[in-house]
């Protein structure tokens, strides 16, 4: 299978652990990530008033890509673009006059968008393609008892319309979790929002709600988060610092991108999984469970 | 003091531009609290979102764009999730920072932020504090 | 000697757990006059009752005690169950070790069981003497009463007479209608009221089987369930109903112009007058208190105009005897006088007005067509300020009860005159937005989301005229606000109370109401519909404070148990009642004065007392009061008393 490939800014830079066990993981499971050609930010957030019409150039010019390149079906591995296109795609699906509007805005493309492509995030072509039972059928080297607590944050589940799974009781994560044999620990702020671009001028504001979310996961028993966001993984993983500057009680707990764990299960490489670019290490949890290897 | 409730509170221009921005009904939101129950961003919040919903439906421009609480939501759609009523708070929320950033006010200076930032955090983070916060 | 069974019941543990059951069957089964005694764990189920069935036959029983729950829950159960295997019903009795004994000393088992056994006793002591009585029967009269022509009493009457009964409808108005005819349209489905009930009228007006009865009132009733005579005023209309084609000159001509009461006090109406257009029956009255030719003795303007010759001067009230087997009363209701608020403004404000006043300002048919001109200065009111719970839930001035359906016509009006003036405001201060029905709440949320009303939480606490303007002072609790609002007109949704006279009605056919003086239900949740006298039903906002839907389902419910009683041609009367031994009466009359229902009076010639035994209820005051002793309540008299009394008392 071949599928359109958006990689969006921050998997290009500091989220290669996130694209690097992605597209390693996904070429094993005989699926191929084509990056589409000149592709462009996203914006990152989808605009919420109904007269800005300038701010959804930006996703739709993605689509238009790839539908120049004749595909139907785009995939995002980042939480942020895959709403942002989505709720984009969906807007001028619905809205004949918006589309006609932003199609007029650019002109100097060569295609018209018609609302042709779709937009998916990863974890559904795990989840609907590939099938957790076949990822299950194909791992090597089974994460056992390694118990890690999903994180979906906001724009995975959020609003309903564009959302991959229930908003509420989400078992996406899970599921996924099962089929490469490690525990799914469940807590009940695994949908809660981690204050996301706040993370630039109001750490104080991340640090006391990521603190409150991965405080949650440990008391119940977690070793680990596994997560989709590079945003996310930023507040919950770099900002563990100032966290432990602010409580100290706060232990500290590796934080996973869901394409780390699936490589790693995979029997691939350790390499591919590029644990070097996260902040808390990982790796003495895994040898600890003798997942990896010694040093 | 007694706040003075008239027609002009409840057909204000600014009643109209939050609905036409939002495109949602204000009046649709019945108080019943569950979005600021929910929110996780509440402890930070000068005013409830339900508290900013029922602030625009009295037509109290200044104090709603004047808070706090429009900037700290961070558009998690929580509360839109929840909403017995279908009202789009998320949407009502960046409609009022809209409002104050189409004045060309910013609620944060881009050139204020440091290169050590710049440097530390991601790119998404950057770009969309830049959209939710600069005109 | 007596050959009596004794079953008690374990009530699962409602009674074992406490009482030691079957300790006291072994203990009874010794007790004098008893042949057999056993326990069961319920003796209310079938098993339990078969086994009393069993024992009376094996046993050749002669009385059954039943040790188990209060009587009102299973005697007749268990007088059914005696009854099918030839025992007479009231040779079976029930004592009471639930509720009087086991539920109330949880705390104290043994001597939990030791008064149970007492309770047992001395309900044996009664049943050794225990008559073996026959229920009377009486004949019914297979005709109702109607009091009150409004929706309830419309419907009622329609649905008995259509099921072939004659009905005799008394409305005290010159038309029926009601209330219902002055609103404007009708939550929450806005349909123009007189549109739905002028139908139901006319069938009223033209029905074979319904006398219709309007301008007079119930004078006196006297008689019992199925026999009532009912005595009633016609009042005099000064018109001869009977030439009258209802032309209307006559109304044309008077001179006199006093204010409408129908249309609340906003428009004005003639001294001889019809209620509305569509009135059934369409026939004016003469209003004394204010007819020139009354007061000043000179005009007959309308007399001149009445071709027929209609108009009677001379006509005197007439009074109609009528022979009921069943009542309905359905008087409804009226507002309470916002006069006596005075914190908002004592009535003194024309722009101050009630929910009936703005029904009629809003009304198509109304006096203004329906466009609401203020009262003061006939301007079209641009902020309009309703006021909900005014002179409701205030148990501290007024009545503590909720109105019930303010809350529903205060969101119809408030969204009928945002019809009306597209561009106003309407703002309604509420405590809590009661919409309890089908369809109420959908129908509130178009009003808020579509009229754009805006609620604010909260009681007003003063309304004052500033110029042409009243200033409203309220609060929005919601965000801790005062609030000050310079309105154009404001509308008080004052709290609903019985009819004015419902009072003296209900003294008048004995029946109980409550503090406020609406009318008590047997049962609040069993019995809705009947009275707590045999033979009266209720309909209507007259019981409680109700909305259109349910004041008709309630008039149906009373229809169907008025037929239901009409389906019988005998009814049968408990024999538990006084009765007199004439040999010991002295004539004192104690007894007649005590009686609550008037089952008693003194023979003209021997001056002794006599019971009705159709109206006695059996409720005993009489054999209380009676100084000689010759007043005797059927198995409750004096010995059986005693030898209660000595049951228990004895160590
Ligand atoms: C402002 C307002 C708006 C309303 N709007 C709505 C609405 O939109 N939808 C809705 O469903 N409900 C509405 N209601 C409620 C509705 O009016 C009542 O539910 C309904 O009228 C009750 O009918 P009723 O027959 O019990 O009483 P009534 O309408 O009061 O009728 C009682 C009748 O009995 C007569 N009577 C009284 N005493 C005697 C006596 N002693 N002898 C003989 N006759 C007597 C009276 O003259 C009257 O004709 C509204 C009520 C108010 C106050
Ligand atoms: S949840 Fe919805 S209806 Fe309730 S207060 Fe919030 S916005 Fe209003
Ligand atoms: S979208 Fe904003 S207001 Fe709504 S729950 Fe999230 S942070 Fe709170
Ligand atoms: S006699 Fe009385 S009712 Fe008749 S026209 Fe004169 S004032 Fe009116
Ligand atoms: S129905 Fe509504 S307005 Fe009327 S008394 Fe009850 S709560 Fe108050």
């Amino acid at each position: 299978m071949k599928i359109s490939y958006f990689p969006g800014c921050t998997l290009k830079t500091m989220a290669k652990n996130f694209e690097d066990s992605a597209l390693a993981s996904l070429s094993s499971l005989d699926i191929e990530m084509k990056e589409f050609k000149r592709w462009n930010c996203c914006g990152t957030v989808y605009s919420l008033t109904s007269d800005d019409l300038i701010h959804q150039v930006a996703p739709i010019r993605n689509l238009i890509r790839v539908k120049e390149e004749k595909d139907t079906r785009v995939v995002t591995l980042c939480s942020m673009c895959y709403n942002t296109l989505k709720r984009a795609n969906k807007l001028v699906k619905e809205d004949s006059e918006k589309l006609d509007k932003l199609n007029n805005l650019m002109d100097r493309e060569d295609v018209k968008y018609n609302g042709e492509v779709e937009v998916l995030h990863l974890l559904e072509i795990l989840k609907n393609e590939v099938g957790f039972s076949q990822i299950a059928k194909k791992i090597k080297i089974p994460l056992k008892g390694l118990k890690v607590a999903p994180y979906y944050g906001c724009l995975l589940l959020r609003p309903p319309e564009v959302g991959i799974d229930d908003p509420e009781r989400p078992t996406i994560l899970k599921d996924f979790l099962g089929s490469v044999g490690a525990e799914a620990i469940d807590y009940p702020y695994e949908t809660e929002c981690c204050a996301s671009y706040h993370t630039v001028v109001n750490v104080d504001l991340v640090v006391e709600r990521a603190y409150d979310i991965l405080n949650s996961a440990i008391n119940r028993g977690a070793e680990a988060i596994v997560l989709s966001c590079p945003l996310c993984d930023f507040n919950l993983d770099n900002r563990q610092k100032e966290i432990k500057e602010k409580f100290s009680d706060f232990k500290g707990i590796p934080i996973f991108y869901f394409t780390q764990l699936l490589a790693l299960s995979l029997g691939l490489d350790e390499k591919v999984c590029r644990f070097e670019l996260n902040f808390v290490d990982p790796r003495p949890l895994l040898r600890s469970k003798h997942l990896i290897g010694e040093v | 003091m007694r706040t003075e409730i008239s027609i002009k509170n409840t057909k204000s221009k600014f009643l109209d531009k939050v609905e036409e921005l939002s495109g949602e009904n204000i009046y649709a939101c019945y108080q019943c609290g569950k979005c600021s129950a929910g929110c996780p961003s509440i402890s930070e919040m000068d005013i409830s979102p339900n508290e900013i919903i029922r602030l625009v439906q009295l037509g109290e421009e200044k104090e709603v764009l004047n808070s706090k609480a429009i900037w700290i939501c961070a558009s998690c759609f929580t509360c839109v999730t929840r909403c017995p009523k279908g009202v789009d708070l998320a949407k009502i929320m960046e409609s009022l920072r809209q409002i104050t950033l189409r004045k060309n006010v910013d609620y944060v200076n881009p050139l204020s932020i440091s290169k050590e930032v710049l440097s530390q955090v991601p790119q998404i983070a950057l770009v969309s504090s830049l959209r939710k916060f600069s005109s | 000697m007596s050959r009596i069974g004794v079953f008690v019941c374990h009530c699962g543990l409602n009674i074992a757990g406490t009482v030691d059951v079957e300790k006291i069957a072994k203990l009874i089964s010794d007790y004098p006059g008893v042949v057999y005694a056993t326990d069961y764990m319920y003796m209310c189920s079938d098993p339990g009752q078969d086994m009393i069935k069993e024992v009376v036959k094996e046993k050749n029983l002669d009385g059954v005690v039943v040790a188990a729950c209060s009587p009102t829950m299973h005697e007749t159960t268990f007088r059914n169950t005696v009854a099918s295997v030839g025992l007479n019903p009231y040779r079976c009795e029930i004592a009471n070790i639930r509720e009087q004994c086991s539920w109330v000393h949880q705390e104290n088992k043994k001597k939990a069981t030791e008064k149970a056994v007492k309770i047992i006793e001395a309900i044996i002591e009664k049943l050794k003497l225990d008559k073996s009585l026959i229920p009377l029967s009486v004949p019914i009269t297979k005709r109702a009463l109607v009091i009150g022509g409004g929706i309830a009493g419309i419907q009622a009457s329609l649905d008995i007479a259509d099921s072939g009964y004659e009905v005799v409808l008394v409305e005290k108005n010159q038309s029926i209608g009601g209330h219902m005819l002055q609103l404007s349209e009708t939550f929450p489905t806005l349909d123009c009221p007189q549109c739905i009930a002028t139908p139901k009228m006319v069938q009223v007006g033209q029905h074979p089987k319904i006398k219709l009865l309007a301008y007079s009132e119930v004078e006196e009733v006297s008689g019992y369930v199925g026999n009532f005579k009912v005595k009633i005023r016609r009042k005099a209309a000064f018109v001869d109903w009977d030439r009258c084609t209802g032309c209307g000159l006559c109304m044309e001509k008077c001179p006199v112009r006093v204010p409408s009461e129908f249309d609340e006090l906003l428009s004005k109406r003639k001294a001889i007058y019809t209620l509305f257009p569509q009135a059934v029956p369409n026939k004016p009255v003469i209003d004394a208190d204010n007819c020139i030719y009354f007061t000043k003795g000179k005009c007959r303007a309308c007399e001149k105009n009445c071709s027929v010759k209609a108009i009677d001067f001379e006509q005197k009230d007439t009074f109609v005897e009528e022979d009921i087997g069943a009542i309905i009363v359905a008087t409804g209701y009226d507002l309470m006088n916002k006069a006596e608020i005075s914190e908002y403004g004592s009535g003194e404000y024309e722009d101050v007005i009630d929910g009936l006043q703005i029904e009629r300002l809003l009304c198509p048919s109304g006096p203004t067509g329906g466009i609401p001109y203020r009262p003061s200065d006939g301007k079209i009111p641009k902020e309009v300020v309703f006021i909900q719970c005014v002179g409701s839930r205030d148990p501290e001035h007024y009545y503590p009860y909720c109105s019930k359906i303010c809350c529903m016509y205060t969101v119809k009006q408030a969204m009928l005159y945002k019809h009306a003036v597209p561009d106003g405001q309407a703002y309604v201060f509420y405590m809590d937005i009661r919409c309890n029905g089908k369809g109420y709440e959908e129908f509130l949320q178009r009003g808020i989301e579509e009229d754009r009303i805006l609620y604010l939480r909260g009681r007003v606490s003063k309304v004052f005229k500033d110029r042409d303007k009243i200033k409203v002072w309220g609060a929005d609790t919601l965000t801790g606000r005062k609030i000050e609002i310079s309105a154009d007109m404001v509308v008080l949704a004052t709290a609903m109370i019985p009819s004015k006279g419902a009072k003296k009605i209900a003294e008048k056919l004995r029946l109980a109401t409550d503090d406020y003086s609406f009318l008590t239900e047997a049962h609040p949740k069993l019995r809705p519909v009947e009275s707590l006298t045999a033979g009266y039903f209720l309909a209507g906002a007259a019981q409680g404070p109700k909305d259109i839907p349910e004041t008709v389902a309630q008039a149906s419910g009373a229809a169907s148990k008025v037929l239901s009683l009409f389906s019988k041609d005998e009814l049968s009367h408990e024999p538990i009642i006084a009765s007199v031994d004439e040999e010991v009466c002295v004539g004192c009359g104690s007894c007649v004065s005590i009686c609550a229902y008037e089952a008693i009076e003194l023979d003209s010639l021997t001056k002794k007392a006599r019971v009705n035994p159709a109206i006695c209820e059996g409720c005993g005051a009489c054999s209380a009061a009676c100084p000689s002793g010759a007043m005797q309540q059927n198995n409750f008299n004096k010995r059986q008393i005693l030898e209660m009394v000595d049951a228990f008392t004895k160590d």
